[in-house]
């Protein structure tokens, strides 16, 4: 089931949480909605769920409109961020609720909501616990009867609300990888909110990063990452160094060192901004070229098998930070306070006529 | 099956506190000031109802209860109980749900009007129903004209009283459906129920024990109302006497082991109410755990 949103915009008083959402999401995805929390995500969602409606605009699933159809009746599985399981319930009679309330001639037998319900446990890996309660289980467990509960009226379309923001490091990244798994086996359109750009680059096909109630970019995680659109992708996902300087006819100057711009030919002598990650940066002894920047070494840290090295730019007050390898670092044998050479091995430069940092 | 994951997790008790920092004597010395006062001012009084009751034989407290304007003093408070608590537990539950689920204008404005009835004292509260429902009343000339009785009669009893116990449902459900939070009942409309199943499965098993205990306040205070009744009532004898307005008016004809009798059977009930209170106390702080 593919989604469509047509111009959706939505405000709360005055606080203005969507702003006018176009988005189409293809059958069968797996689709992130990443950003900072207040940039409309969750309300996307909730619209889409049809738990929150739109002020403007429409929702289509599969191409019928379903802007005004009430949230029972729209067929969504829907997964809460804290999980939302029935307290007083056990594991089997959460999963199996979604099938008891329905109309007497549309209900399984009792047989067969058990046998559904004991699939279903099956497929989340909890076996033997039919008969706990919400509170009796961890937080990973609980997550996966929502899902399981979700998962039995057979929705159209799954929608998952920071579905692992509540676990904690191990237990999230074990899970959004069974996510991952389970999404290849049952296929079924899915969309997922998060803040957290790892996990949105780890599990989905498709990422749709939103900002303030737009959406600032679309693609694969791949696309999303090696090219973002705009200043706050860049920013957002992923560390990134700012080089502030001079844009003229193709060339950035930096203090003494001059970046190619050859995407901004026409542009003359005005204030621009290179783009560079921490991973781009190589860091030599000597200037090599005319885009090698020199730096202070201030301050190093590994994390596992990576080094961070920050080092101050000796032509301003800023600071860059780069990443390098265990390797790479031994052999430089960098001391503070070391002037070296910095360069980009990939930029990317925006003119700030379109963005305010 | 895990047998490491088989008993339940257990959270640590808030309330814990080994290491208080008053002394042994300080300890005692409250504990005494606390057991002297509800001595006096609550036991002594309890027990001084039952001795008095009983103070002339068994044989005039059974014919004191059993008396027909005493049976019919019984049955109209049990009438106005029942009447009145499912109506304001009605009440309560959607006042509850409009303030907790909802957001809207003058909330902050409904919840003081929701607790007006506490601010007013309950002898206002029956004038108010006199000005409004008597012959010479705002209303009386037309309620005439109709045939309509209501001071001085058991509708004006029942009017009364709801006034005064209103709030109490609702006070004890809009903090317990504050907690909860509305995603339960998203999750239950996402999965298709209608409005109805989700307030039966998913609703009322959350806010039962908050509700019941509303409902057992409501219900004393509707047995036990005094003011608001007796202003509206006009104490007619077997027909608009309340136990209450009973024990008043066997005590001013210095009926007093009569009176008496009558009082320590409202003890009994107020004491049934009180223990069943505490079962459900007990309960929703063994749920909370």
């Amino acid at each position: 089931m593919s989604i469509q949103i047509r111009n959706v915009s939505k405000n709360f008083g005055t606080f203005q949480a969507l702003k006018d959402i176009n988005l189409d999401i293809p059958d069968g995805k797996l689709v992130a909605l990443l950003g900072p929390s207040g940039s409309g995500k969750t309300t996307l969602l909730r619209v889409i769920a049809g738990l929150e409606s739109a002020d403007e605009g429409a929702i289509l699933f599969d191409g019928a409109d379903l802007t005004n159809v009430h949230v029972k009746n729209r067929e969504v599985g829907f997964v809460f961020q804290h999980y939302a399981l029935f307290k007083h319930m056990t594991v089997s009679e959460n999963i199996a609720f979604g099938l008891k309330v329905r109309k007497r001639r549309d209900r399984p037998s009792a047989s067969a909501i058990k046998e559904k319900v004991t699939e279903l446990l099956n497929l989340v890996k909890l076996e033997g616990f039919a008969n706990r309660y919400p509170s009796q289980l961890s937080g990973g467990q609980r997550q996966r009867v929502a899902l399981a509960r979700a998962l039995a009226v057979k929705p159209r379309i799954l929608l998952l609300d920071e579905p692992f923001g509540a676990l904690d490091a191990k237990v999230r990244k074990e899970l959004r990888r069974w996510l991952r798994k389970l999404h290849d086996e049952v296929h079924i359109t899915s969309v997922f909110v998060t803040h957290d750009q790892e996990e949105a680059l780890d599990v989905a096909d498709q990422i749709v990063v939103m900002n303030e109630g737009k959406i600032e970019q679309q693609g694969s995680p791949d696309e999303v990452y090696d090219h973002p659109a705009s200043p706050f992708v860049y920013d957002f996902l992923g560390n990134v160094n700012l080089f502030r300087g001079r844009l003229n006819h193709g060339k950035l100057n930096v203090g003494s060192a001059q970046l190619e711009a050859p995407e901004h030919l026409n542009v003359s002598d005005t204030e621009a901004v290179g783009y560079v990650r921490p991973h781009h940066l190589s860091i030599d002894r000597l200037q090599q070229a005319d885009d090698a920047i020199p730096a202070i070494v201030k301050f190093s840290h590994s994390v596992g098998p990576l080094v961070y090295i920050e080092m101050k730019l000796q032509d301003s007050e800023e600071y860059v930070e780069a990443e390098i390898s265990k390797e790479k670092f031994t052999e430089l044998n960098l001391k503070i306070g070391e002037v070296v050479f910095v360069r980009p091995k990939e930029v990317r430069i925006f003119v700030p006529e379109d963005f305010v940092i | 099956m895990e047998p490491s994951l088989s008993k339940p997790m257990e959270r640590q008790p808030v309330r814990k506190r080994k290491s208080s920092k008053e002394s042994k004597g300080v300890k005692i010395a409250l504990i005494s000031i606390a057991i002297l006062y509800l001595s006096l001012l609550l036991f002594v009084p309890l027990i001084a109802i039952f001795i008095k009751a009983f103070e002339k034989g068994v044989d005039v407290y059974l014919a004191a209860i059993t008396e027909s304007d005493a049976l019919s003093a019984i049955k109209l408070t049990l009438l106005v109980a029942v009447i009145v608590v499912p109506l304001n537990t009605i009440f309560g539950i959607a006042a509850a749900w409009l303030v907790t689920k909802f957001h809207f204008k003058g909330k902050q404005l409904l919840l003081s009007i929701i607790e007006l009835p506490f601010a007013v004292s309950p002898v206002i509260a029956g004038l108010v129903f006199v000005l409004l429902f008597s012959p010479r009343g705002v209303l009386g000339l037309w309620m005439v004209e109709y045939g309509i009785k209501i001071i001085f009669s058991v509708p004006g009893i029942i009017i009364a009283t709801i006034f005064v116990t209103l709030p109490f449902v609702a006070r004890e459900l809009i903090p317990v459906m504050q907690e909860q939070g509305t995603s339960e009942e998203e999750a239950a409309v996402s999965l298709g129920a209608n409005g109805w199943q989700m307030f039966i499965r998913v609703t009322l098993p959350n806010i039962k024990w908050g509700l019941m205990y509303g409902m057992i306040l409501c219900n004393a205070r509707a047995i036990g109302e005094f003011g608001a009744v007796s202003v509206v009532s006009g104490h007619i004898r077997g027909l608009t006497n309340t136990l209450p307005l009973h024990v008043e008016i066997l005590y001013n004809e210095y009926q007093f082991s009569a009176s008496f009798a009558v009082a320590s059977l409202m003890s009994i009930m107020a004491i049934i109410t009180l223990v069943i209170k505490s079962i459900i106390e007990w309960k929703t702080e063994k749920q909370e755990v």
